[in-house]
């Protein structure tokens, strides 16, 4: 049973939603920074997909250096505020704190890195500058996280860079797809309006790429493109009655919740389906929007779920309830659904298979589909010798980022599938270094 | 239960902690407070000549999440009339007649200290001390360190003193001079009764880099202040020491003062020949409650080793503090790593690589980020113990059998001391040094 009364004014969803890493105030800062050990070749670096150099910036946060922090942190991650607050730190940097092993608390290095980014942003610290101009010119198609530190990466060296995004508004998922207590949409604004104003972004917004002409001129036009194109709406899954008005996919759902906040309005019983972290974020925002009874269905055990079991146990504090070993065989309902028939499914050596008979149906009046999402397979067909992988992945040099068809960079979700934002900006930034050496050699 | 009283040179006191002139002690409501909580004496704040204290008086090292580490002050000595303290120190022994008051003063001529002598002794004070370390304004009056820094003037004054005193005198002395026996050699010399020491350490505690000031800022200038706190334990313990180990000084009872803020450091104290000890900077910081943290861990220091007195320990540790030319040439300890507390934080390894010996390795197949001790090229020296977070992780295991001992001096006697670098017997022969493409084998480019 939900906890949550349903959120009618934009304080009240903000009470909902209240930042599960919130900014630390200056003592809390001191004293945090102070117990940093500064390890040599620090694991923490290890762990972050961008190697921000942590012991580092937590070393000038105690020591009262806070520009020069926030300079640490922007050097490796364009996007060091974002990741300081949605990264899944306790996977990555602070689990493998080395506190960890002696049972102690690790250093909040997510909160750490919120601190001083955060200030460089609020006092609008001057700490990049467009590199002189190099005549060259990339266009960065789509703006979220890996687009952005390409385009960013790019200025620095002096390269002229039109970013090109298909939706009203720059940031791809940061704003839009991540759940809502996770980051604000002030702060990811913030940060994109703090890089811009520093580095001189492009955004060319509501200006969708999606046919050959436009290709075709790009190509002619610009020196390199980079593909920052995610991964698309979430794919049909072939249940029955799918198409029903609310049976909607959760990317479309947290999408319209960031933008509507306390205007979106949830139904009394949500069905949520899937085992990933978006499902996680899809079931518990749902409880936080006033849903009297969600219910979170993954068709194979506990232990199989995708998401981390953070994510699942902040889900259930939220008062989602959960179903497991439950396959979705239909949608029931005339009009719209009124429910989801599922069957008892079990493991017989690795194998999932459904018992037979012992199908039950869970009343819903909002479903939605966690259930992955539909690559972007009919726009990349679109460009010549444009290699995928059989998961309809781009396939890029490891190193440079660069594509089979040579004027074409990628990164983020369309390279590796859909995972963090923090291996977004690390993509994308060496994406950027790939297309100047590149460019340098040709 | 042990007995924690003493006798310290005729002042009685039911235990050794005392507050020391400071603060704390600046009037009777602070030291009827003290001695409720639990403290066996104190030291008045110093009486004397009319003063003019400033707005902005204390500054602090901090360090890491710590505060006050190190702390300093540029406040002078007591700027109440001496007829409220006198009348105050009355009605403190009326309360507590068992406790020890102890009247500091500071004074300039004979006159003045005959007369201030006979005020504090008619309003019941156990015992004087003699302020001769205050390093920051007295001294540019000609009073305080000023007095403590040249011995001959120093016994002068004592012997004034002792002239007309009644009750006990303890000698207070500056730690700001090259050799602290000169200043305790005059104060036995001139009679005093008791030494007490450190006061404290000449300091700047830091500049401000806004205003290009040094802590505590009075209205954009500072000046040099009294270094006190946690931080100057060691160099206390050190010239109480040196006095306590002194033929001509070592029967005068020492008080000890410097950074005591729990019982092991008065226990550190008591064992290099104090009898007494006294606290400033750890009652300014929590107050006089923390007394209950000293006193309780005292008294069990004293049931787990089986002391019934102070006197049982006093001075214990001064037969172990020799000179270098004294130490065992022969004693080898190496470092040993417990892997199953390692939390592979490596700070060992780069403080041995870069400031030490370079005797750990990082295994290159391991994977679990836990050095090795290279046992040959470890020369036993801490630093790896000292940096390592984790309780008793790395401990320093003996390596010799105990039964040889050759000593520098034993050798010197023996003429048996290397001559030259090439002597096999010099220490650093045959040392193991990584080569210069070791040292740079992480450059870039």
């Amino acid at each position: 049973m939900s906890e949550y009364k349903r959120p009618t004014s934009e304080i009240e969803f903000d009470h909902n939603f209240a930042q599960k890493k919130p900014l630390m105030n200056d003592t809390e800062a001191h004293f945090e920074s102070s117990k940093c050990l500064f390890c040599y070749d620090a694991p923490c670096i290890q762990a972050c997909p961008t190697g921000i150099d942590i012991p580092l910036f937590i070393k000038q946060i105690n020591s009262g250096n806070l520009t020069g922090s926030a300079r640490t942190i922007f050097e490796s991650n364009w996007l060091g505020n974002a990741c300081g607050k949605v990264c899944p730190t306790s996977e990555l940097c602070e689990g493998a704190c080395v506190f960890n092993h002696q049972d102690l608390p690790p250093i909040q290095i997510g909160r750490l890195q919120n601190f001083a980014s955060s200030d460089a942003i609020k006092k609008d610290k001057k700490l990049f500058s467009v590199g002189p101009a190099n005549g060259r010119k990339v266009a960065v198609i789509g703006s979220g996280g890996a687009g952005i530190a390409c385009a960013c990466e790019l200025r620095t060296m002096g390269y002229e860079v039109d970013i090109f995004e298909a939706k009203s508004k720059p940031s791809g998922l940061t704003l839009h797809g991540i759940a809502a207590y996770k980051i604000t949409n002030q702060e990811v604004e913030d940060e994109i309006n703090y890089l811009e104003k520093q580095l001189g972004l492009n955004f060319i917004c509501d200006h969708a790429i999606e046919n050959k002409e436009q290709l075709a001129k790009l190509e002619q036009e610009y020196d390199a493109i980079f593909l920052g194109v995610g991964i698309g709406a979430t794919a049909h899954i072939g249940l029955p009655g799918e198409d029903k008005a609310n049976v909607i996919g959760a990317v479309e759902f947290i999408e319209e919740l960031r933008m509507k906040h306390h205007q979106l309005k949830v139904p009394k019983r949500v069905i949520v389906i899937g085992g990933g972290n978006t499902a996680m974020d899809a079931a518990s925002q749902s409880a936080r929007l006033g849903a009297e009874s969600v219910v979170l269905a993954y068709r194979r055990s506990k232990e199989d779920m995708g998401g981390y079991s953070f994510e699942y146990k902040f889900a259930i504090s939220a008062g989602v309830d959960s179903l497991f070993n439950a396959q979705p065989v239909k949608i029931v309902g005339d009009e719209t659904a009124t429910g989801v028939q599922f069957i008892k499914t079990q493991s017989v050596s690795g194998k999932l298979e459904n018992i037979v008979g012992s199908e039950y149906t869970v009343d819903a009046d909002l479903v939605i589909k966690a259930t992955g999402q539909a690559k972007q397979k009919h726009f990349l067909n679109l460009i010549d010798d444009l290699e995928l992988d059989n998961r309809s992945r781009i396939v890029v040099n490891e190193k440079s980022f660069q594509c089979t068809n040579p004027k074409y960079f990628a990164g983020g979700d369309a390279v590796n599938g859909g995972a963090e934002i923090v291996n977004a900006a690390y993509e994308g930034k060496m994406a950027a270094l790939g297309i100047e050496n590149w460019l340098n050699a040709e | 239960m042990p007995n924690l009283s003493i006798n310290f040179a005729g002042i009685k006191a039911p235990n050794p902690f005392w507050l020391a002139s400071a603060p704390p002690t600046n009037s009777g409501y602070q030291v009827m407070k003290a001695f409720d909580a639990g403290w066996g004496g104190a030291v008045w704040k110093t009486l004397g000549v009319p003063v003019i204290n400033v707005s902005s008086r204390y500054g602090a090292m901090n360090y890491g999440g710590s505060r006050m580490a190190g702390f300093n002050n540029i406040e002078l000595i007591t700027d109440r009339p001496l007829a409220d303290n006198l009348k105050e120190i009355e009605e403190v022994k009326k309360y507590f007649p068992d406790h020890a008051v102890i009247a500091s003063l500071m004074v300039e001529t004979k006159e003045e200290w005959y007369q201030i002598i006979k005020d504090v002794e008619n309003a019941g004070a156990d015992g004087i001390e003699l302020n001769f370390g205050c390093p920051h304004g007295m001294c540019e009056r000609g009073m305080g360190s000023a007095v403590g820094q040249e011995p001959a003037v120093l016994q002068t004054i004592v012997e004034w003193v002792m002239e007309v005193a009644n009750i006990p005198v303890i000698t207070k002395l500056t730690p700001n001079i090259s050799h602290i026996v000169d200043p305790g050699l005059a104060a036995a010399r001139g009679g005093t009764n008791a030494i007490s020491l450190i006061n404290t350490i000449k300091s700047i505690i830091g500049i401000d880099l806004d205003t290009y000031a040094p802590y505590p800022v009075v209205d954009g200038k500072g000046t040099n202040g009294g270094y006190c706190g946690p931080a100057v334990k060691p160099i206390a313990l050190e010239m109480v020491k040196e006095l306590t180990q002194h033929p001509e000084i070592k029967n005068i009872p020492v008080s000890g003062i410097g950074g005591i803020e729990t019982w092991r450091d008065a226990v550190e104290f008591i064992l290099l020949g104090a009898e007494s000890v006294q606290v400033c900077t750890a009652v300014m910081h929590y107050g006089f409650g923390i007394v209950r943290e000293m006193k309780a861990g005292l008294e069990q220091f004293m049931i787990d080793k089986g002391y019934e007195t102070i006197y049982d320990f006093k001075g214990k540790a001064l037969p172990n503090v020799t000179e270098w030319k004294h130490l065992n040439l022969k004693h080898k300890v190496v470092a040993s790593i417990d892997n199953d507390k390692c939390i592979g934080c490596e700070l060992c390894y780069i403080a041995c690589d870069d400031g030490a010996h370079q005797a750990i390795r990082i295994p290159e197949t391991n994977g679990n980020r836990i050095p090795e001790i290279i046992d040959e090229n470890c020369v036993g020296c801490n630093l790896c113990s000292l940096v390592c977070p984790v309780e008793e992780c790395i401990t320093m295991e003996q390596r010799d059998d105990g039964t040889q001992h050759l000593s520098w001096n034993d050798r010197s006697l023996a003429d048996s001391i290397p001559t030259t670098f090439n002597d096999d017997r010099a220490g650093g022969k045959g040392h193991f040094v990584p080569t210069v493409d070791d040292a740079l084998k992480h450059r870039k480019g």
